[in-house]
């Protein structure tokens, strides 16, 4: 699968700069930063007890829509499989074992809030940024509502509030990120979580955690920690007990999801060289023809 | 202006029982468009978190951008490579871009759910380098731009000295005589420099809605999931560019009771298989080498979706337009050139919505009725405008002589439409 991508974006380059006159160079290789430092979240659901905590806290902490606080603790919702949207940044999900019909178990979603985001580099006017603290942000005064955002986020996360005809914004979680400078900030999602099922820290103490409970109990966990190298990381991470295939979880592989695109443009609008080269060309048959007509 | 390539405004009135019908079908598209501003996007569409787009960007915008790809390539013909013959066209083409491209942009205005911030990407501090739709935005934008400067001289050369505002504008009078001559100095004499700048931004933004897609790679249907998606946009973009404005001659000739110059016509489309040959080796090639031949044989929708886009919009054409016969009659060509654009705006509608699989989607979308009214209303406004320039201003080429077509030709050229 990578090495078919690296092909493509061989390809793709190569096929770009014989569109402009050859003038474009070779790709370049986007520079990783390191989010070892990064804040993230590990969301274990093998300690998840499906008790819906966080969805209300998320409420709380955000609330946006109107709703009774209460009816989010109702456990009937799952009875249908839930998504995200404009009015709840996070929703649990039940999932059954397939191999253990008798367990269940509960998944939490919302924003993985990626090392690399897709959203980001697609955003037209830079209204989604990457905090180098972790989260993806969001500027409602910058955005214009074109959602190509939508197209490009791989776990298809983002809501918008289509039934406002005036100031409709993107919702997503938020990471509580305008809490986060206060003294002993946790999102409020994991300040409640009872079961220890949610942790804060730095992607570093994550990594090193999940590993600690990988190995600990062996009999218990996937050797997998997802969001560690999908889409080139992400700062949410999941531990499960059953193979992530069977949650609702994409399988979406390790390239960050613009490396193709931002090759793309790069290479096209390398100091403006291509289509530059291009003017000059056409100027040149256009001024060397002038008398053959 | 060499009179060899005269052009003048239709000498008709502007409305007629079928323009009443168009007028008719573009209000009920106005009212559908503002339904959408006042009540919002959730009472007017059918757009879903899962599918955030629909057609008002894939036809109202990107198939729409694609049809208005006449403009840079009859410009490139007649104007960079001097085939003059063709330049009695360049009018008309640039006509159809402009219009196009200012229709694609009121598209999107509804599609936009903050539209009032549409001007955002012009702003420095907001430029998003990273960004496909950034560069095609922009190049949107800037070729709009060229494109008026490019219709400048059909205005300048109407009513220079000739300006005569009705009633109290008259005391304008003055002033617009002097801006169409500061347009005269400034802008017409240096027409070529715009002429080549309009060729290179719509190269490049044609082929980066090919790009718009490619991020979200793991949401694609394979068939269309292409590395090499910008050159296949561009290549049909160029490949459209003739079928759309033979069609439109054709069309007009017919509206306006007038021989087309066949002859004209025919030369022109001899072009088309050549640049339809070129698009569809590289789509066998691409299809190939990414081995994804199986998903076309496996009888799913999208398989149908594609086996009909490439059947019907490219090898029909293809084989047709490659007969010397079919190219010399008026009908042989207005079918032919119907199916490169059918063609065409099956490709993108195919790329923007068959291919796109969301992870979470409970039902496929289908556009709501205001949707279609609105899109169709578009287009209606579009002609409806068209048809006002052309009786307006000198855009199209001076009929032919009578005695320049003979006939028992001119019968089977022109098919007089009823109630004209």
């Amino acid at each position: 699968m990578r090495k078919d991508r690296r092909d493509f974006l061989k390809m793709s380059a190569a096929a770009t700069g014989a569109l402009v006159a050859g003038a474009a160079s070779a790709a370049e290789t986007p520079v990783t930063a390191d989010f070892s430092r990064a804040y993230g979240v590990l969301v274990d659901t093998v300690l998840c007890v499906g008790c819906r905590k966080c969805e209300q806290a998320c409420y709380l902490a955000h609330s946006h829509c109107k709703k009774d606080p209460e009816s989010l603790l109702d456990r009937t919702v799952f009875e249908e499989s839930r998504r995200p949207d404009e009015c709840a940044y996070t929703v649990v999900n039940r999932f059954v074992d397939p191999d253990r019909p008798d367990r269940n178990f509960w998944m939490k979603a919302q924003c993985m809030h990626c090392n690399q985001p897709a959203c980001v580099s697609a955003c037209i006017v830079g209204a989604l940024t990457k905090d180098w603290r972790g989260p993806v942000v969001y500027d409602t005064w910058k955005c214009i509502g074109c959602r190509y955002c939508f197209l490009a986020c791989p776990f298809d996360i983002l809501a918008y509030e289509y039934n406002n005809a005036l100031d409709p914004q993107v919702r997503k979680c938020t990471f509580c990120h305008e809490r986060m400078a206060e003294p002993g900030f946790r999102p409020a999602c994991v300040k409640v979580c009872p079961g220890g099922a949610l942790t804060y820290g730095t992607r570093e103490q994550l990594i090193d955690l999940a590993l600690l409970r990988i190995k600990q109990s062996p009999e218990k966990y996937i050797d997998r920690i997802y969001g560690q190298h999908e889409v080139g990381g992400t700062s949410w991470m999941y531990l499960a007990g059953v193979d992530f295939a069977k949650t609702s979880l994409p399988e979406p592989g390790d390239q960050p999801i613009s490396s193709l695109t931002e090759t793309i443009q790069h290479g096209v609008f390398k100091s403006f060289v291509p289509p530059l080269a291009l003017y000059g060309l056409l100027g040149l048959i256009m001024h060397s023809l002038k008398d053959n007509g | 202006m060499n009179s060899k390539f005269e052009t003048l405004p239709v000498r008709t009135k502007f409305f007629t029982r079928g323009t009443t019908v168009v007028a008719a079908i573009a209000g009920l598209g106005i009212a559908a468009y503002l339904y959408r501003v006042f009540f919002g996007l959730e009472a007017a569409t059918n757009l879903s978190n899962a599918y955030p787009w629909g057609i008002w960007k894939t036809i109202n915008v990107v198939a729409g951008v694609a049809l208005a790809a006449a403009g840079f390539t009859t410009a490139a013909v007649a104007d960079v490579f001097h085939r003059e013959r063709y330049h009695v066209l360049v009018r008309p083409a640039i006509l159809t871009a402009l219009l196009g491209y200012t229709f694609a942009v009121i598209g999107l205005i509804a599609d936009l759910g903050r539209y009032y911030n549409i001007w955002h990407p012009i702003i420095p501090s907001m430029w998003q380098g990273d960004s496909v739709l950034f560069e095609v935005g922009m190049c949107v934008m800037m070729y709009l731009c060229v494109l008026y400067i490019e219709f400048l001289p059909t205005v300048v050369e109407r009513y220079r000295n000739r300006v005569d505002l009705p009633g109290v504008l008259a005391h304008f009078n003055s002033l617009v005589e002097s801006l169409l001559e500061v347009c005269q100095r400034y802008l017409v004499r240096f027409i070529s420099l715009f002429i080549i700048a309009g060729v290179v931004l719509s190269c490049l933004h044609q082929s980066s809605l090919g790009a718009l897609m490619l991020v979200a790679p793991t949401k694609m249907h394979p068939i269309w999931n292409s590395p090499i998606s910008p050159i296949l946009f561009l290549l049909s973009a160029i490949a459209v560019g003739f079928p759309i404005l033979i069609f439109e001659i054709i069309l007009v000739s017919r509206i306006f009771h007038r021989a087309p110059d066949v002859s004209l016509l025919s030369h022109l489309a001899r072009y088309i298989p050549v640049l339809l040959g070129i698009y569809f080796a590289v789509r066998i090639g691409d299809l190939t080498l990414r081995e994804v031949w199986p998903y076309v044989l496996d009888g799913s929708f999208p398989a149908a979706a594609f086996i009909v886009e490439i059947g019907v919009g490219v090898i029909l054409p293809l084989l047709l337009l490659a007969r010397k016969r079919v190219r010399y009659s008026v009908r042989g060509l207005l079918i032919s050139v119907i199916l490169v654009i059918v063609g065409v705006v099956l490709n993108r509608t195919n790329v923007f919505l068959i291919a796109y699989e969301p992870l979470y989607a409970s039902s496929r979308y289908v556009p709501s009725l205001i949707e279609t009214a609105v899109t169709v209303g578009l287009i209606s406004t579009l002609i409806l405008i068209y048809r006002f320039f052309v009786v307006k201003l000198p855009v199209l080429p001076r009929p032919p002589e009578p005695e320049a077509v003979s006939p028992g030709q001119a019968e089977s050229l022109v098919t007089p439409m009823k109630g004209e």
